[in-house]
């Protein structure tokens, strides 16, 4: 079935999985908290008041960057391709920054500790992201902005 | 120290397997909500290898009293679905369409492609920030 989509990049996405997994284990079993990076984002930059100690929060936000620039380094290169205009960062930060506030959690918080956690809020809530996401890049395909 | 350490450590494998996996191509992870384009299933291997570990991590955690460097698990408790929750995830949704990106890729990119990454988390702090303010 994969050979329908030969871009696709199944080990290396599981391999990715699996340390994105590993990592989240890390943060739950070692210091009891959710890696949910929109959580922890806020919580770094002093915009959410509660949450994980403000150290904690910088570190892991910290580390993100600095773990990618590792594979970098050892794969000799990240393929990262952007749109050409900023106008979509712009607008899909906004969405993302306030979206995740509002509902409590992102792709990392909900999707990957809330779903194996089996949280009704976080099923509901990565179903809901997810149709959106779904939703508006086929309205973007079909307007002609893909 | 050793809870800065191990939150610096958790962060860089959460970072190295969002880059390793693909998920900090924006145009990769568009490329799986394209139902109607060029599919690009990678995003729910990613998903699925990361659900494998995490679900392990649960099962221990009922099993221990408190995590191994600190002294309680500090656990969201909520448990209702509200109107709060749904227009976030419509809205963070929206969001992830556009440009491809959700939090974690985008704070990772900015070691790999800083410039549109840096415009995607200033927008996205502005936002948290608008939700704090209006909140």
């Amino acid at each position: 079935m994969l050979a329908a989509f030969p871009h696709a990049m199944p080990v290396e996405g599981l391999i990715g999985g699996l340390m994105i997994g590993i990592a989240a284990a890390l943060m739950l079993l070692g210091l009891g908290r959710i890696a949910g990076v929109s959580g922890l984002a806020a919580r770094a930059t002093g915009i959410a008041d509660s949450g994980a100690p403000r150290n904690i929060a910088i570190a892991f936000i910290v580390g993100l960057p600095l773990g990618a620039f590792l594979v970098s380094l050892a794969t000799g290169g990240v393929v990262t391709r952007f749109p050409p205009s900023v106008i979509p960062m712009i607008l899909g930060g906004l969405l993302v920054g306030f979206g995740t506030r509002l509902g409590s959690g992102c792709t990392s918080g909900h999707g990957v500790c809330g779903m194996s956690r089996l949280s009704r809020r976080s099923l509901t809530a990565t179903a809901i992201f997810m149709a959106s996401g779904f939703a508006t890049v086929a309205l973007m395909r079909f307007g002609g902005l893909l | 120290m050793i809870r800065f350490a191990i939150a610096l450590v958790a962060g860089s494998i959460f970072g190295a397997g969002l880059a390793f996996s693909g998920m900090s191509d924006p145009a990769r992870v568009q490329g799986f909500l394209d139902l109607f384009g060029n599919w690009d299933p990678t995003l729910a291997f990613v998903m699925g290898g990361a659900i494998i570990p995490m679900a392990i991590a649960w099962l221990i955690q009922r099993r221990v009293e408190k995590p191994f460097a600190d002294t309680q698990f500090s656990l969201p408790g909520t448990v209702n679905i509200d109107g709060k929750l749904a227009i976030g995830a419509v809205l963070f949704g929206a969001g992830w369409g556009i440009s491809g990106l959700c939090p974690g890729p985008g704070l990772a990119d900015l070691a790999i492609n800083p410039l549109p990454a840096l415009a995607f988390v200033i927008a996205m702090q502005t936002g948290m920030a608008v939700h704090r303010v209006t909140n």
